[in-house]
């Protein structure tokens, strides 16, 4: 609010400004557009085992993740004063412990719990 | 007539004449009260001409401290509401033996229980955390306001949409009838096909987008603007305790919104996730529903942590013993209460791997916690302690708390869980923490901080009959359901056939009516507090002597906080200056740049009430109308250019001198 607030979001404009320049952007392009490609050609060749080709695309989008999140969104361990990256480290833990811990939980839940004869029904 | 009756459903979709509940005299006496009392206050409001100061002063403003104020009257006025329902049930389960149907029929009585549970954790514990968190946490590390005030006003109005909500299905139509959880399959469709599933579902809908919100903009003002120096191990615990609570609001939230979209999902297109058939699983639903919930109970005990912590210090006239290791407690807490959700449903048949894995997590959650105890009885020791009302509380809450924690760590125990799962042992567990924790920690703080917040002090003798009658209905009230639980009897029932049970319920309805009593002193007190505001004034700003940045400013603190913003040195900033001898600054004031009042939250929290009805209604047309609105008058807020003014120097001037001769006038008195 007060006028030494907006000068220190100033601050940190400068200081992250060299994150997002022109080459920046354009090696994010190609990665991304190389990342997109090859799965792409990977399913219309159908060269590959189908499992095998989900797997190599779960792989790729990952990597799409990171490489979108460090040339389009900026982010580095400096950014914010490292407030970025520790958002980043917490969210994918929230994330992991939430997912992996249901699967786990529903598993065995499903396991125990569902009676047999409607197991064939369950997609 | 086949086409009026096609009318008269396009228009008001289920609601009919028989949906308001006429035939049941209770809720009709109460409406009347309620409509008797709201005219009566309407009434008042007109004829003192107080609608445009409320208008202008309060319901748009965007000042911090307005905004937590109106966030603890919504909460004290729902407090009102949820026990009124605690007290109907306790009534009800002390006369229904013998044959007696009580004075409730099963459909009211599983509305009280579930509303009951709904407003207390909702809108009483959550708008009195969070109020206290709007005003505390922007004067403690020194800064103007929070970092999105208009967002601030917005949040609060959805919080309260949400309450109007939940008040509304009390006189149209009715509640859930399903527990505070609305579990699936019950809560399907097709187990409660009427409106009372989605005036739950949309009540929590609405208000969980002003909780969120509020989360997001309490981290941005605490990670960005503190004052200078205040580097994160120099926050107040306070501040600590609120930025892991809003990191949890914001990290598990979301995940209540979807669980509630995927539940309205079922109700309204008929998708099947939590059916039971067609492949559905009403498992993920209690699966996801409680990895909100358990970190929810921890957004709602670690501010009243930071409140115990800043009182304990202040009144032992000592530092907090400890600092560190009560930061690293509170940052444990935060992370282990995503770890340990399936202790609510221990017996849902998981096996024993995942039963033993969350019931060890859980009961590691007591070492933070205890660390926590041991560090404010050492900042107690060799102190020299003031029992104020402030510290009466604390002291109340170490001693009732710890018993809470120790049923908590029981109920952690996978077989004994067995044994007393869904029983009163179990309600009393949870009212043992959340009234000995949550509640006793609001009201410490509500004495801590009101002289700040109004400029004089709350009355000590009813603050003291509000503290004793409390804390005795409690212990009458909640320790006979710990023994009725160990002997089996499972929590939700209306009606009983062991007439030796009986004794119990009774002394728990004496223990209910004594809390009764202690309401209406905290009331009194307040009421007593206004009329002798004269006698109870306090003009240093610092009535007791307290260690953090909020005691620095007058009480009430001017619109803009601090003429200065403060540089800071120390964990208890103030005590720090105080003993460097600091020296108001008297001279070379500026003008100060604000945030202006505007209405717009007030308008989309209105919009969002009448679609949130429309939707519970199917009245397509509210809804849809409603929700065009809402976006236009969204993005008409962005054409809003008048955002900010600024207070000319010559008024802050004015009143840091009024300020400094109410300081001199009471240091010659």
């Amino acid at each position: 609010m007060s006028s030494d607030v907006h000068a220190h979001a100033d601050a940190h404009q400068s200081a992250d400004d060299h994150a997002g320049t022109r080459q920046g952007q354009l090696i994010g392009f190609g990665l991304s557009v190389v990342l997109t490609a090859i799965p792409f050609l990977l399913v219309m060749s159908g060269s590959l085992d189908k499992q095998v080709t989900a797997l190599i695309i779960m792989a790729f989008a990952a990597v799409q993740v990171v490489v979108h999140m460090v040339f389009f969104l900026h982010m580095n361990t400096k950014a914010e004063g490292g407030w970025t990256m520790m958002a980043l480290i917490f969210t994918i833990i929230m994330v992991v412990i939430a997912l992996s811990g249901s699967l786990w939980v529903m598993h065995h839940l499903t396991t125990n719990m569902m009676p047999v004869h409607e197991m064939g029904q369950t997609p | 007539m086949f086409d009026t009756a096609n009318l008269t459903k396009l228009i008001f979709g289920r609601l009919t004449l028989e949906s308001l509940p006429l035939h049941e005299p209770i809720i009709v006496g109460t409406f009347a009260m309620v409509a008797l009392g709201g005219l009566a206050l309407l009434g008042a409001l007109t004829y003192f001409r107080l609608w445009g100061y409320l208008w202008k002063e309060w319901f748009t403003t965007v000042d911090h401290k307005r905004i937590g104020i109106m966030y603890m009257v919504l909460g004290i006025v729902m407090l009102l509401r949820g026990f009124a329902d605690a007290l109907m049930m306790r009534l009800q389960q002390a006369i229904a033996f013998n044959g007696s149907e009580g004075y409730l029929n099963s459909h009211h009585y599983d509305q009280v229980f579930t509303a009951h549970g709904v407003i207390m954790i909702f809108f009483v514990a959550m708008p009195l955390v969070t109020g206290l968190m709007n005003y505390v946490v922007p004067l403690q590390i020194g800064a103007r306001d929070v970092s999105f005030p208009f967002l601030n006003n917005f949040s609060f109005w959805m919080t309260t949409a949400g309450a109007v909500l939940v008040m509304c299905s009390l006189f149209v139509g009715e509640f859930a009838r399903t527990g505070w959880l609305a579990y699936p399959p019950l809560s399907n469709l097709s187990y409660s096909p009427d409106v009372g599933v989605d005036y739950y579902i949309w009540a929590l809908q609405v208000a969980g987008v002003g909780t969120l919100l509020s989360g997001v903009n309490l981290i941005c003002t605490i990670v960005k603007m503190r004052a200078p120096g205040m580097t994160m191990m120099k926050m107040p615990v306070f501040t600590w305790t609120s930025l892991c609570t809003n990191v949890l609001i914001v990290a598990s939230f979301p995940v209540l919104t979807a669980v509630l979209a995927l539940l309205s999902l079922d109700r309204y297109i008929g998708t099947n996730f939590f059916t039971n058939d067609f492949g559905g699983d009403p498992m993920m639903y209690v699966n996801l529903i409680w990895i909100w919930g358990h970190p929810e109970v921890y957004i709602l005990i670690l501010p009243a942590f930071g409140i115990f912590s800043e009182v304990t210090s202040t009144f032992s006239g000592k530092r907090l013993f400890g600092y560190t290791s009560m930061v690293y407690a509170t940052v444990v807490i935060t992370i282990l209460s995503y770890l340990v959700w399936l202790h609510h449903f221990f017996t849902m048949g998981s096996g024993a791997s995942v039963n033993s894995f969350f019931g060890i997590t859980t009961m590691i959650i007591s070492i933070p916690t205890g660390a926590k105890m041991f560090n404010w009885l050492f900042t107690m020791y060799r102190g020299r302690i003031r029992f104020e009302l402030p510290m009466m509380w604390t002291v109340a809450f170490m001693l009732t708390f710890v018993i809470g924690g120790m049923t908590g760590v029981l109920l952690a125990v996978p077989p004994a869980d067995f044994v007393l799962h869904n029983s009163l042992f179990l309600v009393a567990h949870f009212h043992n923490v959340i009234i000995g924790g949550v509640l006793f920690g609001l009201f410490a703080g509500i004495a801590y901080w009101f002289p700040k917040a109004f400029g004089f002090k709350l009355d000590p003798f009813w603050g003291k009959m509000s503290f004793w009658f409390w804390t005795v209905g409690f212990y009458f009230a909640f320790m006979p359901l710990y023994v009725l639980g160990l002997m089996g009897v499972t929590r939700r029932l209306r009606t009983f056939d062991d007439p030796s049970l009986q004794i119990w319920f009774v002394i728990a309805g004496i223990g209910a009516f004594l809390i009764l009593l202690g309401i209406a002193s905290f009331l009194i007190q307040i009421a007593v507090s206004v009329l002798r505001r004269e006698q109870l004034v306090d003009t240093t700003g610092d009535p007791w002597d307290a260690r953090t940045l909020e005691w620095a400013t007058s009480s009430p603190p001017p619109a803009y906080n601090f003429a200065f913003t403060p540089v800071i040195h120390d964990n208890d900033a103030w005590w720090d200056m105080k003993r460097r001898g600091y020296a108001r600054p008297l001279t070379g004031f500026k003008a100060i740049h604000m945030p202006s009042n505007t209405g717009t939250g007030v308008i989309l929290a209105g919009l969002s009430t009448t679609m949130a009805f429309g939707l519970i209604w199917y009245m397509w047309w509210m809804a849809a109308g409603s929700f065009v609105a809402l976006l236009a008058v969204a993005i008409g807020h962005t054409f809003n250019y008048h955002r900010s003014f600024h207070i000319p120097a010559d008024e802050v001037v004015s009143v840091e001198r009024a300020r400094t001769e109410l300081l001199v006038a009471g240091a010659k008195s």
